[in-house]
């Protein structure tokens, strides 16, 4: 990471400086406002680095000005390199790195809802985050924006883009969708049965959760965490204890790691099982559906006897974890897993024989590799368009290190690869649990907490079952957290369905759809 | 097609039996916090552990004693207060069933003479705390911003009159996220799954509201889904039950007090059964329905 820094200064002089407080493995850099376009250029020009997001947070009380912070990996080198920004207030213009990054797209329209800093030649500047009836000039992740206060609702218009010819015409589906799914809404132009353009608005269940963190106090800060998305609930716990833990410089024992692979493989279990099962039950396959709901069911019970809850709630701590698996336990939790192994493996064969199936998600929804890429795609879904990428291998985190996998990658980018590397991944999440409980060694279960340190900022992440999710926190002079920013996997792979579904009939889409299984609570937040 | 008899035939029948009271859960489940009366002195220690104030204190300096709430309508049972408690009278055995058709019914009340619990070491004294809201104030329907699309008749029809209209038939029932995290969610689409089976009790999801009796709803109700909610509560036809589902549903939960959400479904449209949990597990919802329908003994 040096190397990148130096590089950095190197080319663009000393208007570039490294800050204080990073750790091994974050570095912070402060570069002036006038040289991001630069500098970002520059950095994803460089073969091994890649832009994960970019936030805002309010920072004129330390810094007298808001400051933009852009997050960037080494995949190579196990780092991370994080540039920031300072805006003034007087003058809360950014240029938009949007034009040569369409990943930044929604990030930056979020950032210029919540904070009111005004992202100069975004190409389309309409509002994301807030719906029509959100009257202009509030910017709720301000310092100065209580967040106790009700805002009064206005009439307004959300123009929607629109394709316009010879026997196009608009179906709205939403925000209130037909089966039990979360809201959002979307918008499809459509040729005959083929779909032209899929406009995606989402910020239905907006809760301002990261406002609601600051101030909390970590336990506090953790049960919220386990509530941004609910299937994913101990992935976005155990990001966020990740960068509490760097924080407070809180050393979590070494059985703890291991049992956290071990709850975060379960809840990737879960939650694949019942995505295969919703692909084959949109493919009109209700035997593997309801068998897989079965499986499904199984593990959840199996969570609920390890960890007391159905969802792995209330199982981090700060410094490790509240639950600890027995000998006696260990036991007939593997054999419950050989179990449900053995009887996933025979419904996965008899999927593969149904041709009604096969011939449904076959060439479905596909999103090609470029398209991934420019969006920035990740987690499952980027894997089956070939992007190679996999958190637990290039930022190992927890006992990743220690443990062996694969990281299935397939090509082609439709429901089928999806379909193909979820499938791969319930093995390798076995595979996983079965190695992590028998080389998991004795020891405590948790450190001694202590307070997190003023005026410092960490990163966490994990690779949820839907992707790559990060954490970080800044906090300030009294040691409270000033700022919790989420960027969940969701957000990013949200824009691929409106390329996923292009060119296909609109009675696929539940299926595109449900290949993807994105959250809306995890994007809206 | 063979292969598929065959595995059919080979797992058997895996749906759950289920009698009301007597379901049981697997050992492990917390479930929500029981408080051991004898053992809790009103100290206060756990309160300041609540991240709902689902625990809260109140002195009542007139009558010089001290209460101690607990409302199961706040609580997302994540097992806090446990350890927080000197007393060890914080318990957590696995108690799902806790449906109710009032808040006040979610919400128990232990009070003690304020001169003892001024002599306990473990004392907190209330000014350390802050009330999200007073436990007397929990009030049931508050009109919400679209209070004006509201058909208001529809408010005043009692539980039972609802229940005879509907008595007899099975039961239809539109789900509706309110702005949940999806924990909800998931346990509503469980209740569909072999092993819990709803439909078995004539319990239908239906994909639209005008061919609902009932409407589920979850979460704390979102700003942004306020409209949503209040049209679906229209378009559902008279008589209709109203049943919020989890924490978020009856409190806001963890989301209560913020910018962009209104804090529980009886702000937009009126409720009839609350139905505690974060998420509250399938026979919870399951509990929370027959209840709905008095279909209990
Ligand atoms: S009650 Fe709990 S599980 Fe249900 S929506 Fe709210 S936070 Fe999620």
């Amino acid at each position: 990471m040096k190397m990148v820094c130096e590089a950095l200064k190197e080319k663009f002089g000393n208007t570039i400086r490294e800050l204080e407080g990073g750790t091994e493995k974050q570095c912070h850099v402060l570069i002036p406002r006038d040289a991001i376009l630069k500098t970002v250029g520059f950095l994803t020009g460089l073969l091994p680095m890649r832009l994960v997001f970019l936030f805002a947070s309010d920072t004129r009380k330390e810094n007298k000005a808001f400051t933009l912070s852009y997050v960037f990996s080494h995949t190579q080198q196990d780092s991370f390199i994080i540039l920031e920004a300072r805006i003034p207030e007087n003058d809360p213009v950014f240029p938009s790195v949007t034009p040569f990054l369409p990943q930044a797209n929604w990030q930056e329209r979020e950032i210029q809802d919540l904070f009111g800093l005004v992202a100069g030649n975004l190409p389309d500047p309409r509002s994301l985050v807030f719906h029509e009836d959100w009257p202009r000039g509030h910017f709720p992740f301000k310092k100065d924006f209580q967040s106790q206060q009700k805002i009064p609702r206005v009439s307004g218009q959300y123009i929607f883009e629109r394709v316009e010819g010879e026997g196009i015409f608009e179906i709205p589906v939403g925000p209130v969708h037909a089966g039990i799914i979360e809201p959002g809404h979307f918008r499809f132009s459509s040729a005959g049965e083929s779909i032209v353009k899929l406009e995606i608005r989402h910020f239905y269940t907006h809760k301002g959760t990261e406002k609601a963190g600051e101030g909390k106090s970590p336990s506090h800060l953790l049960c919220l965490a386990e509530r941004i998305s609910g299937d994913n609930s101990f992935s976005h716990a155990a990001a966020c204890a990740q960068a509490l833990e760097t924080l407070a410089d809180i050393q979590v024992p070494e059985r703890a790691q291991f049992l956290r692979v071990i709850f975060l493989e379960l809840e990737r279990l879960h939650n694949h099982m019942s995505d295969i099962a919703g692909i084959s039950l949109d493919a009109a396959f209700s035997f593997g559906a309801s068998q897989l709901m079965r499986l499904k069911e199984s593990l959840l019970r199996i969570n609920e006897r390890l960890a007391g809850t159905r969802l792995l709630r209330n199982v981090i701590a700060l410094g490790g974890v509240r639950k600890d698996i027995s000998g006696v336990q260990k036991q007939r939790f593997l054999e419950e897993i050989q179990k449900i192994k053995t009887d996933f493996d025979s419904i996965i064969q008899i999927l593969w024989q149904v041709d009604s199936l096969v011939d449904r998600i076959e060439g479905t929804g596909q999103v090609k590799k470029e398209v991934a890429e420019t969006l920035g795609g990740v987690g499952p879904v980027a894997r089956a368009s070939g992007v190679d990428q996999d958190l637990r291998r290039d930022h190992p985190y927890a006992a990743y290190k220690e443990l062996f996998f694969m990281v299935p990658v397939f090509k082609e980018g439709d429901v089928e690869s999806r379909m193909k590397v979820k499938i791969q991944e319930v093995y390798e999440s076995f595979k996983l649990i079965y190695d992590a409980l028998h080389t998991m060694p004795e020891g405590p279960l948790c450190s001694e907490a202590r307070p997190i340190l003023p005026l410092k900022s960490a990163l966490g992440y994990v690779e949820s079952p839907r992707g790559e999710c990060f954490h970080w926190i800044a906090t300030d002079r009294e040691g409270k957290i000033t700022r919790w920013k989420i960027h969940s996997p969701s957000f990013v792979n949200w824009p691929l369905i409106q390329y996923a579904v292009l060119e296909n009939i609109v009675p696929d889409f539940p299926l595109i759809n449900k290949s993807f299984n994105l959250s809306y609570a995890g994007n809206d937040r | 097609m063979f292969r598929i008899l065959k595995k059919n035939l080979a797992v058997g029948k895996a749906t759950l039996p289920y009698a009301p009271h007597a379901a049981k859960t697997t050992e492990g489940f917390l479930g929500a916090p029981e408080i051991d009366p004898a053992k809790c002195t009103r100290c206060g220690q756990c309160v300041l552990q609540c991240p709902t104030k689902a625990l809260t204190i109140a002195d009542h300096a007139k009558e010089a004693r001290r209460s101690f709430y607990i409302s199961y309508g706040d609580c997302i049972f994540c097992g806090l207060c446990e350890p927080a408690c000197p007393y060890q009278a914080i318990s957590f055995k696995g108690k799902f069933e806790l449906a109710a058709r009032t808040k006040k019914e979610l919400c128990h009340e232990l009070s003690s003479a304020l001169s003892d619990v001024r002599k306990d070491k473990a004392f907190v004294s209330t000014e350390k705390i802050y009330f999200k809201k007073k436990p007397d104030e929990i009030s049931a329907f508050r009109q919400g911003d679209f209070a004006d699309k509201l058909t208001l008749e529809e408010i005043g029809e009692s539980l039972s009159q609802k229940i005879q209209k509907l008595f007899g038939r099975s039961l239809h029932i539109r789900e509706v996220d309110a702005g949940s995290c999806n924990g909800c969610e998931v346990e509503a689409v469980n209740l569909s799954n072999p092993i819990y089976d709803a439909e078995r009790f004539g319990v239908h999801f239906v994909a639209s509201p005008r061919h609902a009796d009932m409407l589920l709803v979850t979460g704390p109700v979102t700003r942004q889904m306020e409209l949503a909610l209040v049209k679906t509560y229209e378009a559902t036809p008279s008589p209709k039950l109203v049943v919020a589902c989890g924490s978020c549903a009856i409190s806001g939960g963890m989301f209560d007090g913020n910018y962009a959400v209104a804090g529980g479904v009886d702000r937009a449209v009126p409720v009839d059964i609350y139905v505690p949990g974060c998420p509250p597990r399938p026979e919870a919802i399951l509990h929370g329905i027959f209840l709905a329908l008095e279909k209990r003994q």
